[in-house]
């Protein structure tokens, strides 16, 4: 079996009404692949595409595995890291992190500290897994 | 902005006039945390019956239920509130899991159905709810997706949040791992099954409601 993770720039979202942002992650998620989002969606879209993914909830499709993962999650109680948190938010707004939307078909669970998210699939695919990590630190790196 | 001004004017006359107050308390978290749970123990602390049919399958509130009018006490304080059970919020429904634990296809076909309904039933009650207790099992890991997800829209709608760390009579339960995951939220750890820390509970229900 192939595993096929889609990268989303944020740019392609960017300018997409809260729905439309919905659908088009659905939509990819519903073709058995795992969305890997550059940024966030805002905290009333993840409660939507929860609801929407509900809705679209079928014989071939049964839902999608969700996992956020971006600096403000992160509880700290350095004052000087909280500020560096608020001006990165402030400067990249939703750009800042990383949204991974896997169906429920091949993601099994994903377990997430504030700063790592492990995915576990249907299926071992321990290469597909590395990559996947690999790229999330990467933009988490690229981000921080 | 026009909900939260109409919020805030309706919040300034009650206490201008001192009328007891009258709140809708929505009970909301992942599925099996003990919502249904913890609603019967209110009810039957305080109205003497209980509410709805719990199960050690998921998904069995697959309606939301409303009991209105309970009226508590502490001190001289009194809250009256409608109580709002809600299904659990979940991101992913296969019905094959309710055959492992033991339904037949057919059944299970149609719990999943029903809980389908269920969650999209809760998501659009979130708006109306005036208070909103958050019940976690204790014993699971608190940082879920769902369950930071559920907190960050009730953070968004400015909705007073208590957390109910449930299940505390289990030796799994970490009672700190809950408090650090939501370290703005107060959090009440409980055992509704056992009725355990209960006075406590109402106290911070008063504090976040009242």
């Amino acid at each position: 079996m192939t595993l096929t993770l889609q990268f989303v720039p944020y740019s392609e979202i960017e300018h997409v009404s809260s729905i439309g942002r919905i659908k088009k992650l659905l939509a990819l998620a519903k073709q058995h692949k795992i969305v890997l989002l550059e940024g966030r969606l805002r905290k009333e879209e993840e409660i939507e595409l929860i609801k929407t993914t509900m809705e679209e909830i079928n014989k071939e499709f049964r839902g999608i595995e969700l996992a956020v993962i971006y600096p403000g999650n992160t509880v700290t109680h350095d004052l000087l890291q909280k500020l560096k948190v608020n001006m990165i938010s402030v400067l990249l707004g939703d750009r800042v992190g990383v949204t991974i939307i896997g169906p429920a078909s091949v993601v099994r669970k994903v377990k997430r500290d504030p700063d790592k998210i492990q995915l576990f699939t249907h299926h071992t695919l321990p290469s597909a897994g590395r990559r996947l990590a690999t790229l999330a630190n990467r933009l988490q790196g690229k981000r921080r | 902005m026009i909900t939260k001004l109409t919020k805030m004017f309706s919040n300034f006359f009650k206490d201008l006039f001192h009328s007891k107050k009258h709140v809708k308390l929505g009970l909301y978290g992942p599925p099996n945390g003990g919502k249904t749970t913890l609603a019967n123990r209110i009810c039957k602390d305080w109205l003497g019956e209980e509410m709805g049919k719990v199960s050690h399958i998921e998904h069995e509130t697959r309606e939301i239920q409303v009991k209105e009018q309970i009226n508590i006490k502490s001190g001289k304080k009194e809250l009256s509130f409608s109580l709002v059970d809600t299904p659990g919020i979940a991101t992913k429904i296969d019905y094959e899991d309710f055959v492992k634990k033991g339904l037949k296809a057919a059944e299970a076909k149609k719990r999943a159905k029903e809980a389908t309904k269920g969650v999209i039933d809760a998501i659009r009650w979130l708006d109306d709810m005036d208070c909103v207790i958050v019940v976690l099992d204790a014993t699971k890991d608190p940082y879920s997706q769902v369950n930071i997800t559920i907190i960050g829209n009730l953070a968004a709608r400015s909705i007073p949040v208590l957390i109910a760390a449930n299940k505390m009579d289990l030796r799994k339960a970490d009672k700190d791992k809950v408090a650090a995951a939501f370290p703005q939220y107060p959090v009440a750890c409980i055992s509704a099954k056992k009725g355990t820390n209960m006075e406590e509970f109402y106290e911070s229900l008063f504090k976040v409601a009242a």
